[in-house]
């Protein structure tokens, strides 16, 4: 699977990855490296992140990958789309035995474009952060 | 509408099910029958933090969802039971007095010994096996991952090699 993006890491093979990562995307379909092709668009700040996608995958095996995920890059902080989403059941089934990591789920392009800005900051942090302003971002025009 | 779907889906409750499902059909309450989970507390809280307020979830074992089947089918609001596996679906069907009609194969993933028949759909030989069972008890058996797709009847299923 691709989106054409050379800058989006996309898994579910965690063998090479950018040293740069600094949270995990997860979702269904295209969902994680079209969002993260979005945000290397619009920042240049892509390749902090990791794309994982649940197509053709059972619960263990989400598990499986972003448990991998998370080893291979040392991030602490997961984004996922839908709360009712097999990624989020997932993660929140694995973090029970990873203190210290983070899952934010129903994300959307603000937040991880804020996120992907805070670099110097704390992920833990810039999360709380990106938060308050993602919330904020959605409005309602001409009604 | 009491119960609007039969469905073996091994990731559960997740998007498909709540949204894709859960929407058009409108939804209001999921039974999760399995075994493992309707033991553990900590699963369940899980399972009922994903779904939106206004659907409720039951979590039975097949004992106790056969034995409160004919109830589910006479609530007033449609309703979903879902199961992990094929043969959970099995021993449902078969204590269910005939009360199901149809069963949805809904996502069977890939893992080691299956073999793909649809995009979403991976089999063993016994869980083949299994599908015919329950067809043979008078169960209409097809393979839907959404509501907008089309259902795959079994012997269509079972003769597809193309994973599409």
């Amino acid at each position: 699977m691709s989106d054409g993006d050379a800058r989006v890491s996309i898994t579910t093979d965690t063998d090479v990855v950018p040293a740069t990562v600094r949270a995990i995307v997860a979702g269904h379909g295209s969902f994680s490296s079209g969002i993260i092709s979005a945000v290397e668009q619009i920042t240049g700040r892509g390749a902090s992140f990791l794309a994982m996608s649940n197509t053709g995958l059972c619960l263990d095996d989400i598990q499986g990958t972003l448990a991998r995920a998370l080893d291979d890059t040392g991030a602490r902080v997961i984004f996922t789309d839908l709360p009712a989403g097999s990624c989020t059941m997932a993660v929140r089934r694995m973090i029970r035995a990873r203190p210290g990591v983070v899952l934010v789920t129903g994300i959307n392009l603000s937040l991880l474009l804020d996120f992907a800005m805070q670099e110097s900051v704390d992920p833990i942090i810039a999360v709380q952060t990106a938060l308050e302003r993602a919330r904020a971002s959605m409005a309602v025009h001409g009604a | 509408m009491p119960v609007a779907l039969y469905r073996i889906d091994d990731r559960l409750i997740h998007g498909q099910v709540v949204v894709g499902w859960g929407q058009p059909l409108e939804l209001r309450f999921i039974v999760l029958v399995d075994d493992e989970v309707a033991t553990s507390e900590w699963e369940q809280e899980l399972y009922r933090m994903g779904v939106p307020p206004e659907m409720s979830v039951m979590f039975y074992t097949v004992e106790d969802a056969a034995a409160h089947l004919a109830e589910l089918q006479k609530r007033p609001e449609p309703g979903i039971v879902l199961v992990g596996d094929i043969g959970t679906m099995g021993r449902l069907v078969s204590q269910s007095d005939g009360r199901i009609r149809a069963v949805n194969v809904g996502g069977v993933h890939h893992s080691p010994g299956r073999v793909q028949r649809l995009r979403f759909v991976f089999l063993t030989a016994a869980e083949e096996q299994g599908l015919r069972d329950i067809a043979a008890l008078g169960v209409d058996v097809s393979a839907q991952d959404v509501p907008s797709a089309r259902p795959v009847p079994l012997g269509e299923l079972l003769a597809s090699t193309s994973g599409a």
